[in-house]
């Protein structure tokens, strides 16, 4: 009995790993000379386990009870998988190399900005609806030439150190910025003062634990209010390589990737912050770029050192925005009409979905 | 009975008194009867059997007074009597209850009830200015968007981008004259230079067959310095071409053949090496100068040419 039962033993083995043959011979053997039940036993075990050999595991790993085994057979059942897969890779290499210029193109990768779920608000360039609404907004004014920035910058109360420091940054940043520091007074009653004194825009940078965490961003005749959150703010010394202070010249402003109407509005607001014809001799550029909802500041130095190559050096702070919400009129928390807010449950679920 | 003195013999110094409240300077009454919040003799609310306080409940003043017919009932021993809104008349009424009551209670009655009037206006003041609204974070949250925002940064490959958008610009035409180096003219004058030098070597090795044999007569041009790397030449120039004058005629003519072919053989040694950019004008008045080079380095037409 044992003599016959061994070999067949021995196939299923090929399934684990060898050192756990003699062991299991062992049992088996032992198991055998207890008793005909236990025989029994083995040999049906043997036959589940036959079948098992013959057919791709219908057991799935996680049944196996004993956590090493387990283990082995669970990195088993991975190296197989690579292997396979480098395998497919190869083949699929030699393919291409026989076929040379017949070959299929390359297959482009997925990322997440080839998969992202269509917009429906994506701006078409030649969309008329779009170009009579940019006409007529609330920017129109800034954009025809008849205004010119006038930014307030303030913070929260009680600011820190670090957060006077960003502000002082970016007013020179900014043309035509002032800072100025917040009594405790509340934003209902700067706004008018704010018009009434001709500023355009009223930046906010509100303070949380001694670091610079919000802000809110309002067009002042009656225009727009963003608020966002800042993240990873780097103040100028904290840049490394960077070059000298930015100089009183207007710099010019590259808006990148701002592709629904939601985006467009809020590239409109950074646009307007910005005076309208730059100083090319003072050679320096202010980007917002927007990657999967996050808004990337930077600004920097340029020199063409030929038609071909331009050299970019980083001045003044950065940082990163996301957009929280987008209101109507002026900033009012209680009564005002948002556009658009964010909504994390709803709109953090799909990893492809983005807003801006 | 009630025996104020025991009471206070045992609580206040002796044993425990679970209202007490011990620092290093002082000890605080917790009860919330007492009337100026320390631990003394005079301001136990259970050591003094006739006692009385102000205490606020939403915003409303109220005067308890607790007397000693009234021991017997605890829960009848404080009368509640509600206080005015009107601060003057409040003080009438607490000195109205509080009539031949001992001078302290009185005293520290009006006290408690001007500071608690007085917190309540701060606080309807409060209310009305600028409220801080405390939002909670989700740690998870933070941490997923901080993530996001890396990754997004890595794909932002923002420098790249940065220094597309210029080029591009540049490109455009919206940096006007300011950068001398305008894309396409540039690169248009080079091509066509490459253009000029290719045609002048074919034509070259054309009139090699040509002008051998043939007769010039080589008038004197005006010198053009870009051909000349310095004066030195130019008199060189001035004086091989008197040299050449006085030579005889036969000579000359021997020459001029012999310049011919020099230069026909110098423009195809020179055109291959450097860009022949001044054309044929420059070929003749070469003539002159090239002679001299070509019996250094040539000592065939050296013999000629002496």
């Amino acid at each position: 009995m044992d003599i016959t039962e061994v070999p067949v033993s021995q196939d299923n083995k090929g399934k684990k790993k060898k050192n756990k043959k003699p062991k299991k011979k062992i049992v088996k053997e032992e198991g055998n000379g207890e008793g005909s039940g236990v025989e029994k036993k083995e040999v049906e075990k043997m036959e589940k386990s036959e079948a098992a050999a013959a057919f791709p595991p219908t057991f799935s790993v996680s049944e196996i009870k004993n956590k090493q085994r387990r283990h082995l057979m669970f990195m088993k059942l991975k190296q197989e998988k690579r292997m396979q897969k480098m395998q497919l890779k190869k083949k699929k290499k030699k393919e291409r190399e026989a076929l040379g210029d017949k070959a299929p193109p390359k297959e482009v990768p997925k990322t997440i900005e080839n998969q992202r779920v269509y917009d429906e608000t994506t701006v078409d360039p030649e969309d008329e609806e779009v170009t009579f609404d940019e006409g007529t907004d609330e920017f129109s004014a800034y954009f025809n030439g008849l205004t010119n920035p006038k930014v307030l910058i303030t913070t929260s109360d009680r600011p820190r150190g670090r957060t006077v420091r960003f502000c002082e940054q970016l007013a020179t940043v900014i043309p035509n910025a002032h800072v100025y520091y917040r009594r405790g007074l509340a934003l209902k009653r700067v706004i008018p003062q704010c018009v009434s004194r001709n500023f355009t825009y009223l930046m906010v940078i509100n303070e949380d634990r001694k670091v610079p965490n919000g802000m809110v961003l309002c067009h002042l005749p009656d225009g727009p209010t963003a608020h966002f959150k800042i993240s990873s703010v780097r103040l100028r010394k904290e840049i490394k390589r960077r070059g000298k202070d930015p100089t009183e010249h207007c710099p010019e402003v590259i808006l990148n990737n701002f592709t629904t109407r939601l985006g467009h509005s809020v590239g409109r607001l950074f646009a307007a912050l910005f005076p309208q014809d730059p100083q090319f001799v003072g050679r320096q550029v202010a980007t917002f770029h927007n990657q999967r909802d996050f808004i990337f500041f930077r600004f920097h130095r340029y020199i063409f050192k030929n038609e071909k190559k331009v050299g970019i050096q980083e001045l003044g702070p950065r940082f990163t925005l996301k957009l929280r919400s987008l209101q109507k009129g002026t900033f009012d928390s209680k009564f005002g009409e948002y556009e658009w807010v964010l909504k994390r449950h709803e709109m953090d679920a799909c990893r492809r979905k983005f807003h801006l | 009975m009630q025996h104020d003195d025991v009471i206070w013999d045992i609580i206040g110094n002796k044993q425990f008194c679970s209202f007490k409240v011990k620092t290093k300077s002082q000890n605080f009454c917790r009860n919330e009867y007492n009337i100026t919040g320390l631990c003394n003799r005079s301001s136990c609310p259970l050591a003094n059997s006739q006692y009385a306080t102000i205490r606020e409940e939403k915003g409303q003043c109220f005067l308890y007074m607790k007397v000693i017919e009234r021991a017997a009932f605890p829960a009848k021993m404080w009368e509640k009597v509600k206080l005015s809104k009107n601060y003057e008349k409040a003080l009438e009424q607490i000195d109205e209850n509080l009539i031949y009551w001992p001078r302290f209670i009185r005293h520290k009655c009006k006290q408690r009830f001007t500071k608690i009037t007085q917190y309540l206006i701060r606080m309807r003041k409060l209310v009305l200015k600028r409220q801080r609204k405390l939002v909670p974070l989700s740690r998870k949250v933070e941490q997923r968007e901080k993530r996001k925002e890396e990754k997004a940064l890595i794909a932002a490959q923002l420098d790249n981008a940065i220094e597309k958008e210029l080029l591009e610009r540049l490109k455009q035409g919206t940096y006007g004259d300011i950068y001398n180096f305008p894309v396409h003219a540039f690169d248009k004058a080079l091509e066509q230079q490459d253009e000029e030098s290719e045609s002048e070597e074919e034509e070259d090795e054309e009139e090699d067959d040509e002008d051998v044999g043939k007769r010039e007569f080589v008038a004197e041009e005006e010198v053009e310095e870009s051909d000349l790397s310095d004066f030195e030449d130019m008199n060189k120039l001035k004086t091989s071409s008197d040299e050449e004058e006085e030579e005889e005629s036969s000579e000359e003519e021997e020459e001029e053949e012999e310049e011919v072919e020099m230069e026909v053989e110098t423009k195809a040694s020179r055109s291959k090496g450097k860009s022949p950019a001044n054309g044929a004008a420059a070929r003749k008045k070469r003539a002159y100068v090239e002679i001299e080079y070509e019996q250094e380095t040539e000592p065939a037409s050296k013999s000629r040419a002496t």
